[in-house]
């Protein structure tokens, strides 16, 4: 290995590694602008602003709670259980707003008294809050692996949804709830604005608190962490509540948008919050990524889909196309970050 | 069986690690039956040499003659088709399967070429174990056993194949008394059936008792192969240690004097349930350190320096009887608390303990003492952190391009400076450096002593500990040693010669008297 090194190697390196660190850094990004690019010469429709607002309400629900999932994921940890969270989150909402716990087919519209939007969102915040604490303490705790923990939670979490609702739908929420999943803001819609302010949070929290600093410091290196004298449980505890946060949050928005609370909501959301989290250049061995990252990944997974689906390309390929989209995505940054001098 | 014609002829070999020569013109024979010492202090070059012989590793220079023949040894593969077979200090079996399959492994015997006969292996191992005497069950799985019984189960591999030259890397250095009786009785009947064995070892009475023949290193070059007759343990360590190796470090002139006892530890052990899953048991240490002074420890790989480290640090659970810092009585149980009571500690090991390789100088500095950063809110103030650690930079002399560098750009000594600042932030009181040059260049090494001395000279309370003798007769204002748990003796500097340390190192306590008498 020493061997395949000769001096006259290196001069070539020095001026290469600046160059492929600026595009290391920038990979998610420029992978997006590309495929905005080719969408937008095969159909102009593309860069109407509604439709990327509508991109943009599209992401924000997976996208919050790949806000969170980039927490867990920057401590080399996964949670698979947000989409059941999710729902039940969503779920307690709706009886909160409603008022009532069940089969809405029994109830008229004013058989029950219920408790404004603001109750109905800490409800949801609070569920997941909850179902995030149970986990961390179940990782941190009785020290079984975060696959295993959440892959429980995925389960659990989506029967007492069913339990709960009995099954059916809550439908039909007054106009201040449904502001927070359908209403505008001027131009854009207000989930957009909820996923855009949260993330700005978020990275603000990363990049320049006490709490962000040894989020990173776990996630990198968890034994020095600890011989740095770190809380790392307390720290692996704290990321699990966040995602459980924002999978509430989420939940919440999304009962708002649909004006009803499904108990099969949010199946399969784990996987686009994952690949929103990786292909924004979070690596899944922890101690490296960003939430600027998350941002660009969950819009590029929107950009694939709306481009797609303007297309008229079939709903069958579309699956395959995004699944090819995320490798090669993934490889890019993989590839770009081998060729930075170590 | 007559054969006098050595089995295995070492010509000549060198090996060039990047920065290092590991060995230079090394030329030594193993002869047919013959127990082979290999000996040398820590870095001698040992390690590299067993891997050239197993094919490990590959030399740069050099012949290597099997019966007579010359042979590369490219893989390890190759070394056992020749009938070498390699113990290492950590076995090479898998915890999960049972001592038949472990012994079998990759060589099954199989019915109709592809399922496993279960009652054959069986029979087979059991005839293996019970030629060394080993009584346990073939179905038992490895996990199950004792570290004395796997290495019986190492050895029952190595006879299942064409065995010629079995090399073992400190097999003693986990048994008990009457176990490493029982390894010198298979180690003579291997001998008996003509098979060579080579020793590896720090226990200079046991490789006496057992030696044929002995190669000793020293700085990676070959300082003396021949017999064991006539050769006693003082004129043993002194080619290991060698003369020259004393003028390698400077002592500093002036020393400061040290203050009143900082930290006071009595009765240090591990405890009965911990610890048992990795390392050395401490056995009772009590020890004293003073503000203001630099104490050495010395000890062999294994002594249990690290281990005492990091319990004094709290970063393994441990039992003490009394922990005392300043006079009063602490509770100490985890690194958070020993960070509390101005404790610091720069780990053995930077990369896997200290460093984070991904992150920014900056992070890797201000990680434990974030709270003096910590501005409005949870902020980190980064202007006073930046202004920090620009400091410690001018103090040490760091060579940084700035705050945002990836620390895995730094050179190690560079890096190893970044540690102690980030201690150094927290404004400590006793400050712990477990191998403090390991892996960086002779002037920052001497760069890192300087700075050490220059911490003591504040009232700092540092323990140093090094495999480096010359490193820890340099800086020490009082030098312990350790072995096998234990503190076996205190030396000042000025009376310590590396002949005493080592005698203190790597000898029985009962006969330390006798044999430092020989030496003086």
């Amino acid at each position: 290995m020493t061997k395949a090194q000769p001096m006259t190697n290196t001069g070539n390196r020095r001026r290469g590694p600046i160059f492929w660190s600026i595009v290391s850094r920038f990979a998610p990004l420029i992978f997006l602008l590309v495929l905005m690019a080719v969408f937008a010469i095969l159909e102009p429709r593309f860069l109407d602003p509604t439709n990327l607002f509508n991109v943009m309400r599209q992401i924000s629900i997976t996208g919050l709670i790949a806000l969170g999932m980039t927490f867990v994921i920057l401590t080399a940890g996964i949670d698979l259980s947000v989409g059941s969270m999710l729902a039940l989150a969503g779920m307690v909402a709706a009886a909160v707003a409603k008022g009532s716990t069940g089969n809405t087919l029994s109830l008229g519209e004013d058989d029950a008294v219920g408790y404004g939007w603001f109750a109905a969102m800490s409800a949801a915040i609070g569920v997941g809050v909850l179902c995030g604490l149970i986990q961390g303490l179940g990782i941190t705790r009785l020290k079984v692996p975060p696959f295993v923990v959440t892959l429980g939670g995925l389960s659990a979490y989506r029967g007492l949804t069913l339990w709960f609702s009995g099954g059916g739908p809550i439908s039909g929420f007054e106009a201040p709830y449904r502001w927070w999943g359908q209403g505008m803001v001027g131009p854009v819609p207000v989930p957009v604005i909820l996923f855009l302010g949260c993330a700005a949070v978020c990275h603000i929290v990363l990049r320049h608190t006490r709490y962000g600093r040894r989020v990173y410091a776990v996630g990198g290196n968890p034994e020095a962490a600890r011989l740095s004298g770190l809380s790392v449980d307390r720290i692996l505890l704290s990321v699990y509540v966040i995602v459980g946060f924002f999978a509430g949050l989420a939940g919440f928005v999304l009962s708002a948008r649909l004006n009803s609370s499904e108990a099969v909501a949010g199946i399969g959301y784990e996987l686009t919050v994952i690949a929103s989290v990786v292909i924004g250049g979070t690596s899944l061995f922890g101690g490296q990524g960003s939430i600027m990252g998350t941002v660009v990944g969950a819009t590029l997974i929107g950009v694939l889909v709306n481009g797609l689906v303007l297309n008229n390309v079939s709903s069958y390929i579309q699956q395959v196309i995004i699944g090819l989209i995320i490798i090669s995505a993934v490889a890019f940054d993989r590839y770009v970050k081998t060729r930075q001098v170590r | 069986m007559s054969d006098t014609s050595p089995l295995l002829m070492i010509d000549g070999v060198g090996k060039r690690f990047p920065g290092v020569v590991a060995l230079d013109n090394v030329s030594f024979t193993v002869g047919r039956g013959e127990v082979h010492g290999l000996l040398g202090e820590n870095g001698a070059g040992k390690s590299t040499l067993l891997k050239i012989i197993s094919g490990a590793q590959m030399p740069d220079a050099g012949t290597i003659s099997w019966d007579g023949r010359p042979v590369a040894i490219d893989t390890p593969q190759i070394a056992q088709a020749l009938g070498i077979v390699t113990i290492y200090q950590e076995f090479n079996l898998v915890p999960t399967l049972s001592v038949a399959e472990n012994i079998f492994i990759g060589r099954e015997p199989l019915r109709f070429g592809a399922f496993v006969d279960w009652p054959r292996l069986e029979r087979e191992a059991r005839e293996i174990t019970r030629r060394i005497g080993l009584e346990i069950d073939p179905r038992a799985l490895v996990s199950e056993l004792s570290v004395a019984e796997q290495q019986m189960v190492e050895i029952a591999r190595a006879l299942s194949v064409n065995l010629r030259l079995i090399i073992m890397d400190e097999p003693t250095s986990a048994l008990s008394e009457t176990e490493v009786t029982r390894l010198f009785g298979i180690v003579r009947a291997l001998k008996a059936d003509g098979v060579s064995v080579m020793f590896v070892t720090h226990r200079l009475e046991e490789a006496v008792a057992i030696c044929d023949r002995f190669t000793i290193l020293r700085d990676g070059r070959l300082a003396a192969s021949r017999d064991a007759e006539g050769l006693g343990i003082p004129q043993i360590i002194e080619l290991m240690v060698g003369r020259a190796a004393s003028e390698l470090y400077r002592r500093p002139q002036r020393r400061h004097g040290s203050g009143a006892v900082r930290l006071s530890i009595r009765g240090f052990r591990t405890g009965d349930r911990a610890g048992r899953a990795r390392g050395t048991l401490l056995r009772g240490i009590d020890l004293d350190v003073r503000a203001g002074e630099i104490l050495g420890i010395a000890g062999l790989v294994g002594a249990g320096r690290t281990e005492l480290a990091r319990a004094m640090f709290g970063a393994d659970p441990i039992v003490a009887d009394r922990i005392e810092i300043d006079g009063n009585p602490v509770d100490l149980r985890s690194p958070r608390d020993a960070i509390r009571l101005g404790i610091g500690l720069v780990p053995e090991d930077r990369k896997q303990q200290a460093l984070f390789l991904q992150q920014a100088i900056r992070a890797n500095f201000s990680i434990a003492a974030l709270d003096r950063f910590v501005g409005f809110a949870t902020f980190v103030d980064e202007a006073a952190e930046a202004a920090e650690l620009d400091r410690f930079r001018r103090m040490m002399n760091v060579r940084m391009t700035g705050p945002e560098q990836k620390i895995s750009n730094l050179s190690g000594g560079n890096q190893q400076k970044i540690v102690l600042a980030r201690w150094l932030a927290l404004d400590p009181k006793i400050l712990i450096v477990d191998e403090p040059t390991r892996g960086i260049d002779i002037a920052a090494k001497a760069e890192v002593h300087e700075i050490l001395d220059e911490l003591a000279g504040r009232g700092i309370a540092i323990i140093a500990i090094s495999s480096e003798l010359p490193e820890v007769m340099a800086i020490a204002d009082r030098i312990v040693t350790m072995r096998e748990g234990a503190l076996t003796g205190e030396v000042a500097p000025e009376e310590a010669t590396q002949e005493r340390l080592m005698a203190l190192m790597t000898l029985n306590a009962k006969r330390d008297e006798t044999i430092e008498g020989r030496i003086a």
